[in-house]
């Protein structure tokens, strides 16, 4: 009963949050000028105006416009793009297959080279191998994912031409975005899980583990990462904001066609509802991805499951 | 107070040694000073208006006499636009770390301090502003409010304070208890004379370390905005937008965006460098490990 409460109440918080997203979304956008004015040419007549601000429902009061967008939002409906014409959703569900293409690419990419490296960093911890990795995180930490983006271009695409700079479609153009993005988490994942298991290899269970006989491949690998494991996972969802962050620019810089290229076209075109609906839609995401986080915790640690 | 002080100090000198004795640590305060010194002096340092086109002389390869990194296509100087180009970064970098950690320090002291609903109601702000990818937000009111340097100041001082908050708060909530607060409390001392006097100079070590790593990614964030062309106004040079022209003429003219790109990363390295340095100085049990 305690646990359904415990999460109840998570739910019901994730959901606030998103209420307070929208509310602020929908408020920032309405003061920041007349979006019919941007609209229209500067000559227009006040008869076009009001029919525009008619048409989009900006004619009636600030409160039922409110209302209005979020009843649609429930309904997944967002209103008509002003840039494509088109139902927000749709020109979004469009977009989005390039976008979680590229955020799983470079999460693959980044669990593949950061739990190696950052178990290599904790068990060689002071060694040469320890300081080599722990370079490559600080450099990798420092470096903004257009940048990296450009130099990856400059060596692979101008250099060696051996990958395209730009474009979707193959797996020969998913290869350096997804290289880019994955870069700032491959740092963080590996000096995290240095750290925690640091933290882990001088635990009690460790030195059972090697004194009933357990090699030490076996003893690392399934009580050391296990245990490891937890606040990593915790922090990657705390982190899921730079990582969207990164997938905006990413996206940018090599022509990507997904969400976040989308939203930097929005706000560059002024169409407001789209902005309002690429917004929620990274907020949903990192509120979802914390949400499942935090209830996998509540299943996967007894301790935090009796404290609820 | 005395104490307090007498910390305060320690601190600091275990700081200086820690940097002398950690060589990457001195080249990267080194490389901190340069930037500071380029940034300030760019007037004095800048071989050229950073502006003044020289269609004659475009893209001009480094090396070239007179243009000792190149010209860009326009013909404009590389040297003078990154000198001055320092200068929006470590404005924006220090100003806005400054702001969110002001802004983060006060909301951190009252949720810890008053505890209670205040404590929820503020932590819960803390969340939903977390759930706004800072970029995202950066980006949606820079477009719609119109860039500016002030804006860009002010959105990533905004939404920056939520790190300083939940530190300051968590310190706060360990200080709360101990004798000289509760001793405090009970002579009648005010609450808001506590916060300033007691709890305060108490956070300042974690907050100088959030503050240290916060200027380096408020830099990132002001570049990654002028990347995409919404952060300051084009006249002004900041080193993001010099990378997004740049990435138009890498095929022939790779230093257009390779020195830009180059002084960013190595600033940002340099400070994380300088905050970790920090951080292992105020956390020794981190610093063990």
């Amino acid at each position: 009963m305690n646990l359904l409460r415990t999460i109840a109440g998570k739910i019901g918080g994730a959901l606030l949050v998103l209420f307070c997203v929208a509310t602020v979304v929908f408020f920032l956008v309405r003061i920041s000028g007349d979006p019919v004015k941007v609209l229209l040419p500067p000559d227009a007549t006040v008869a076009q105006e009001a029919s525009l601000r008619a048409s989009l429902g900006l004619d009636r009061p600030l409160f039922l416009q409110y209302l209005h967008y979020l009843g649609g939002i429930l309904r997944f409906d967002f209103g008509n793009s002003l840039f494509y014409d088109q139902p927000v959703s749709s020109v979004l569900a469009e977009r989005l297959p390039a976008t979680v293409e590229l955020a799983a690419a470079a999460l693959v990419i980044a669990l593949v080279l950061a739990i190696p490296a950052g178990t290599l960093a904790a068990l060689r911890r002071g060694k040469s191998s320890d300081t080599g990795v722990m370079t490559g995180v600080l450099i990798g930490q420092s470096t903004p994912p257009f940048w990296a983006g450009i130099l990856l271009i400059l060596v692979f695409a101008v250099g060696l031409q051996v990958l395209p700079a730009s474009g979707y479609g193959g797996i020969e153009h998913l290869v350096l975005p997804s290289v880019t993005l994955a870069i700032y988490s491959v740092a963080m994942i590996a000096r995290l899980l240095r750290s925690s298991l640091i933290d882990v290899l001088g635990a009690d269970y460790m030195r059972t583990a090697r004194a009933k006989g357990l090699g030490e491949l076996g003893v690392v690998l399934g009580h050391g990462l296990r245990n490891a494991a937890l606040p990593v996972v915790t922090v990657i969802g705390l982190e899921v904001g730079s990582l969207l962050g990164g997938a905006i620019l990413t996206e940018q810089v090599f022509s990507w066609p997904g969400v976040g290229r989308l939203t930097v076209e929005a706000i560059s075109n002024r169409d407001f509802p789209l902005v309002q609906a690429t917004v929620l839609f990274f907020a949903a995401t990192f509120v979802v991805v914390n949400l499942l986080v935090d209830l996998s915790y509540t299943f996967l640690d007894p301790r935090v499951r009796v404290r609820a | 107070m005395t104490a307090v002080t007498a910390k305060t100090a320690g601190t600091s000198h275990a700081t200086l040694r820690a940097l002398v004795r950690n060589k990457l640590a001195l080249a990267a305060l080194i490389l901190l000073a340069l930037f500071v010194l380029a940034a300030v002096f760019a007037p004095l340092l800048a071989p050229y208006d950073p502006n003044a086109q020289d269609l004659l002389s475009r893209l001009q390869p480094p090396g070239t006499a007179g243009h000792f990194l190149g010209t860009d296509q326009l013909g404009r100087d590389l040297t003078s636009r990154l000198i001055y180009g320092s200068r929006v970064s470590l404005l924006v970098g220090c100003s806005a770390a400054l702001l969110a950690g002001i802004l983060g320090a006060l909301i951190g002291l009252i949720a810890g301090f008053r505890g209670g609903w205040v404590d929820r109601v503020l932590m819960r702000i803390a969340d939903i502003q977390l759930a706004f990818p800072s970029i995202l937000l950066a980006l949606a009111i820079v477009g719609f409010l119109g860039s500016g340097l002030w804006y860009v100041i002010l959105v990533l001082g905004f939404t920056g304070w939520v790190n300083y908050a939940r530190v300051v708060r968590s310190e706060v909530l360990s200080l709360r208890s101990r004798d000289f607060v509760t001793e405090a409390r009970a002579i009648g001392v005010r609450s808001g004379t506590i916060m300033r006097r007691h709890l305060l100079p108490n956070v300042l070590a974690p907050l100088a370390t959030i503050g240290t790593l916060h200027v380096a990614s408020a830099i990132v964030a002001e570049s990654s905005l002028s990347y995409l062309g919404l952060g300051v106004p084009k006249t002004t040079v900041t080193w993001g937008s010099m990378l997004s022209d740049g990435q138009l003429y890498l095929g022939t003219s790779w230093w257009i965006a390779v020195f830009p790109g180059c002084a960013l990363m190595l600033t940002a390295l340099a400070i994380n460098i300088a905050g970790d340095v920090l951080r292992d100085v105020a956390d020794p049990k981190a610093y063990r490990r």
